[in-house]
Parts: structure tokens; C-alpha cells; sequence
């Protein structure tokens, strides 16, 4: 009897060993982040966020381009992608049983690629067919900037919305769209006047894992934004973002560069808790399949 | 005027469903692009030299990709090796014994949190753990970073395979008089295990593609990751960008997009057979 005690009080607390350290590593990180961040806040201060004058060399370290260009090419994306998205989701959730599935699967891997892939297609495909296309209407154009960005990450991010989205609607009960049918609402009608708002909660909670995906995409973007760090003022304006402006200044980066790029990442960071945080209570617990 | 609302109706109605058919096939065609480029500008380069050799230094003609597949293989099973045990340990604590407590509750907020970080955050925390203290880039701090990635998916995917059991099973377990240890690890996790495998091999599969964080942690090298722990180890993920991005040279893109091409096939591989199995052990259960 005692035996038994034993290896089962051991195996429930080696099983609350690995919470404890899922726990103890997230603290751990947002702790190194801001440690590492202390010194560019104590010399740059609040003009890391307000000025948009990036010069490593001089030891200015204004990210305002980085953060308009993290800003914009994530709501242009969100702005192409959830459209097509909640359309692609509906589809899926319409069409019969032998179409739906591999439509969804074929989605679904669409997820599967990895970015760096998709940053490779941006920038031997996407770029110069945008260049040639703009230059035939006589508009000079590099190629890289908020445009390509924001389309290569609106493609990245359509499959996760439309997922989420798919299993938000799939869960109406289905009395609700029969009931709007019997008063005679055409179909669309019953989805967006009724489905819809019945499902607003998951539904923007898809939208926000958009968000948060495109947000803090980094290799994508890091191939088609041109690496500009001023504001970009226009769709044909080169830019970068935050992830982009980690990944591709870190390795030249020491002293007070290194810290302000630590927080950049903890600006970041910060972006991201606050989207999950509001995203949680939105659409519950969704089982990942 | 009844008649023409109608007609408005029945319009609008019709081109929402057709605009929901565009978005679908648009979505499909895209990715057919992307794939049929891979496959196009990839498949010349594909050579038995290609996967027997390593890669040549920059701007030298020639090497393969070895090296880089080798160091992927290596990263990712030492991300997997770190992440694997206290994630299903804390997965199955979530289910079998936290429910919700309150430390219950705290670690899965964590966790899904955890997993809304982006990857460049965490190659700078593996970046400030592990290069920072011990003084240089290692492939071992590329696996701290994957197994960060991959810690919280698979923490959640065995909470809900296993929370996914009815309680009727783990009743008649300690009605016969199965500890809770000896019913969960025998007789659950067998009832689990397909749902859980799926979600790792996809987990794993996710963050093998992982290239962000590597650029913090592993870096590349143009040698065969014999300095796993202590120094630069090639990958696939940055061996692509570095050949491309960082190129201006076609030979090199050749063998980025081959590498490319090699990396979609693998991965998609997985993807579907992880799903195609998954799926029919699911079928078979129902």
C-alpha cells in the first residue's frame, strides 16, 4: 500500500514539475527581456519610441519607422486577408462533406509552410511582378516596401484566421440559421445578420490571432520591406518593422544597440500579452487539431 | 417595391456566395503559386552532390546542403528531446490532476500566452540565456529556442487529448485499484496517445521550419555541425535566407531554392500524413 503511495506521489509531482517550469520559463523571459532592455531606456528613454531617427552609429535609436511600419503592414494585411478569410471560412463550412475536407486540409497546410518560403516567393516572385506591373503604368518602383509586405503577410495569415474562424462558426447551433431560413432570410442574410452575431466574440477573437501573427512575423517581411526605418508614408515606400529590425541589425549590434533592440522586442512583447490576453476570454478553450 | 427588395436580396446573396468561392480559390491558387515556384526553381539544382555535401563558403561555386540538413536534424530532435517531457508532464498534470486550481489556471493562461510570442522574442531570450553567459553561438541554444516554441503546443494538444476522456475509464481503473500514476501512464495514455502524437509530429514539423530564432542562437556555418554545444551550427531555414536574401549571386539562389524545395517537401510530408493518420485513429474511435 505504501509502494503505491509513493510512485503515485512522485508522478504527480513530476507532472507539476513540467507546469512549474512552463511557468518559471515565461516569467524568466519577460524578466531577461527588460533586463537586457534597461540600459537603452535609461539612454535613449522615450525617444526610443517617439523619434524616428534610427542611426546605430550616432547612437540614435528613435524605432517610431519601425513601430508605423510594424502598424501598418499588419492592419493592410489584416484589411486583405479577413475578408477573404471569413469568405473562404463560410465556403468550407457550406460546401458538401467531399469538397469541404480537402479544401480545409489544403488551407490548413498553407499554414504548414515555413516563412522563410514565403519570403523567398515575395522576393523573387511577388517583387518584381509588382515592379513590372507598377512600371508598365510608368511608376517607378524598387520593389520592397509596405506593399509586397503587406501582401506576403496577408497570405501568411489568411489560413490561421480562416481556421479559427471555420471552428467559430461551425459551433452556431444550427436551430439559429434554421429559424432565420423559416422567416425567410436568404442565406447570406442568416449568416451575417444572425450567424454572425451570434459568433461576434470568436470571430474577432480569429481576427486577433491574425493580428497577433502578423505582428510579429519576421522572416517574411524581413525579405520584401526594404529595411527603410523611416515612417512610410506611401504603399510604395520602403519599411521595416519591428522583428524585421531585430533579426536583420542583431548580429552587427553591441552596447547600447544591442539593449534597444531588446526593447524593441519587449514593445513587442508587451503588443502580443495584451492580444492574447483579450483573445483568451474570446474564444474560449479551442482544441488545436 | 416588395419585388425589387427581393430581387436585391436574392442578388447580394448570390454574390456573397460567389465572393466566398473566390476567396476560397483565390487562397488555393495562391498556394499552388507558391508551391509550383518552389518546385519549378528548386527541382534543376536537386542532385545526389546536393545532399552529400556541405555547403561552400560565400561566393565560392558549388556544395551542397548536407551540412545544413544535418544541423536541422539535429537542432530540432535536441528541441524536441528539452521540450517533450515536462510538456506532456505538464499537460497531462493539467488534466489528470490541476484541473482548476489555481496554479492550474495560472499555467494555462501562461501557456496560451506562450503561444503568441512571436519566434524573434524568444531567439532573443535564448540569445540572452545561453550565447550571453557562455560566451558564444552554439546549436544547443537553437534547441533552448525551438523547444520554447514548441513547449506550449504541445502542452495544450495533451491537455486536450487527454481531458478529451471520459471519466468513466479512469473510475473503473481505480475500481480495480490501479494507482492514478499506473492508470494514467498504461491504460489513458493509450487512449490519448494517437491525438498526441499528431500534435507533436505537427509541433515538431512547425519549428524544424524556424528560422528567426536561429538567427540569434545558431547562426550558420559552413562546416558539419560538429560543435553542436559549443559553436555556429549550420541549418536549413538559415542557409535558405543566407543563399538568398543575403546573395547576389544565381548560383547560390539555385541552391537556396533547392534547399527551399527540399525543406516544403519534408515538412508537407509530415503535415500530411501526421493529418491523415490523426484523422482515421480519430474516425476509428467514434
Amino acid at each position: 500500500m505504501r509502494r503505491i503511495l509513493d510512485t503515485d506521489t512522485a508522478f504527480r509531482w513530476f507532472c507539476k514539475a513540467g507546469a512549474i517550469v512552463g511557468l518559471a520559463v515565461a516569467i524568466a523571459l519577460v524578466a531577461v527581456i527588460l533586463m537586457e532592455s534597461m540600459l537603452a531606456l535609461r539612454t535613449a528613454g522615450f525617444s526610443l519610441v517617439f523619434s524616428a531617427e534610427w542611426n546605430p552609429a550616432d547612437g540614435s535609436f528613435g524605432a517610431a519607422g519601425a513601430l508605423a511600419g510594424t502598424a501598418a503592414t499588419t492592419l493592410l494585411a489584416l484589411l486583405m486577408a479577413v475578408p477573404l478569410a471569413f469568405a473562404a471560412a463560410l465556403f468550407v463550412n457550406a460546401a458538401p462533406p467531399n469538397v469541404a475536407v480537402p479544401v480545409a486540409h489544403a488551407l490548413d497546410l498553407l499554414a504548414a509552410i515555413p516563412s522563410v518560403i514565403y519570403g523567398m516567393w515575395g522576393l523573387f516572385v511577388l517583387c518584381p511582378l509588382l515592379q513590372s506591373v507598377l512600371s508598365r503604368f510608368g511608376i517607378e518602383y524598387t520593389g520592397f516596401g509596405l506593399a509586397p509586405s503587406s501582401l506576403v503577410l496577408a497570405l501568411m495569415v489568411l489560413p490561421y484566421v480562416s481556421a479559427v474562424m471555420r471552428d467559430v462558426l461551425a459551433q452556431t447551433p444550427v436551430a439559429l440559421v434554421e429559424s432565420a431560413m423559416g422567416v425567410g432570410c436568404t442565406r447570406w442574410e442568416a449568416t451575417w445578420d444572425v450567424v454572425v452575431r451570434s459568433r461576434k466574440a470568436g470571430l474577432l477573437g480569429a481576427i486577433m490571432i491574425g493580428l497577433g501573427r502578423a505582428l510579429g512575423e519576421t522572416m517574411a517581411v524581413l525579405f520584401v520591406c526594404g529595411g527603410v526605418s523611416a515612417i512610410p508614408t506611401g504603399l510604395l515606400d520602403g519599411c521595416t518593422t519591428i522583428a524585421a529590425t531585430l533579426a536583420n541589425d542583431f548580429a552587427e549590434a553591441d552596447g547600447v544597440h544591442k539593449s534597444a533592440l531588446f526593447a524593441l522586442g519587449g514593445i513587442l512583447l508587451a503588443f502580443e500579452f495584451a492580444i492574447q490576453a483579450t483573445t483568451i476570454p474570446l474564444i474560449g478553450r479551442r482544441s488545436k487539431k | 417595391m416588395k419585388t425589387r427588395a427581393t430581387f436585391f436580396r436574392k442578388t447580394k446573396d448570390s454574390l456573397m456566395r460567389a465572393f466566398s468561392g473566390f476567396a476560397t480559390s483565390m487562397a488555393l491558387v495562391l498556394m499552388a503559386w507558391v508551391i509550383f515556384t518552389i518546385v519549378r526553381e528548386g527541382h534543376s539544382s536537386i542532385s545526389a552532390e546536393l545532399f552529400l555535401n556541405a555547403s561552400k563558403p560565400f561566393g565560392e561555386v558549388g556544395g551542397g546542403i548536407a551540412n545544413a540538413l544535418l544541423g536541422t536534424v539535429m537542432i530540432t530532435a535536441g528541441a524536441a528531446a528539452l521540450a517533450l517531457p515536462p510538456a506532456l508532464a505538464a499537460g497531462i498534470w493539467l488534466a489528470e490532476f490541476g484541473k482548476d486550481s489555481l496554479l492550474a489556471r495560472a499555467a494555462r493562461f501562461t501557456v496560451n500566452v506562450m503561444m503568441g510570442v512571436p519566434s524573434v522574442i524568444v531567439g532573443l531570450f535564448a540569445y540572452g540565456v545561453l550565447v550571453t553567459t557562455t560566451g558564444h553561438f552554439s546549436g544547443f541554444a537553437g534547441s533552448f529556442s525551438l523547444a520554447i516554441l514548441m513547449f506550449p503546443v504541445v502542452v495544450r494538444t495533451t491537455e486536450d487529448q487527454f481531458s478529451g476522456i471520459g471519466d468513466a475509464l479512469r473510475e473503473s481503473l481505480l475500481a480495480l485499484g490501479a494507482s492514478r500514476a499506473r492508470s494514467t501512464l498504461t491504460v489513458i495514455w493509450r487512449a490519448a496517445r494517437s491525438g498526441v502524437v499528431t500534435g507533436v509530429l505537427l509541433a515538431v514539423a512547425r519549428v524544424s521550419g524556424e528560422t528567426a530564432p536561429l538567427l540569434f542562437t545558431a547562426l550558420f556555418a559552413d562546416t558539419w555541425p560538429t560543435s553542436y554545444f559549443s559553436g555556429p551550427t549550420p541549418s536549413a531555414p538559415v542557409l535558405i535566407t543566407s543563399y538568398t536574401m543575403d546573395s547576389p549571386f544565381e548560383s547560390m539562389h539555385r541552391i537556396g531554392w533547392s534547399a527551399a524545395l527540399t525543406m516544403a517537401v519534408i515538412l508537407l510530408a509530415v503535415n500530411i500524413t501526421a493529418r491523415y493518420f490523426g484523422a482515421k485513429r480519430a474516425a476509428k474511435r467514434k
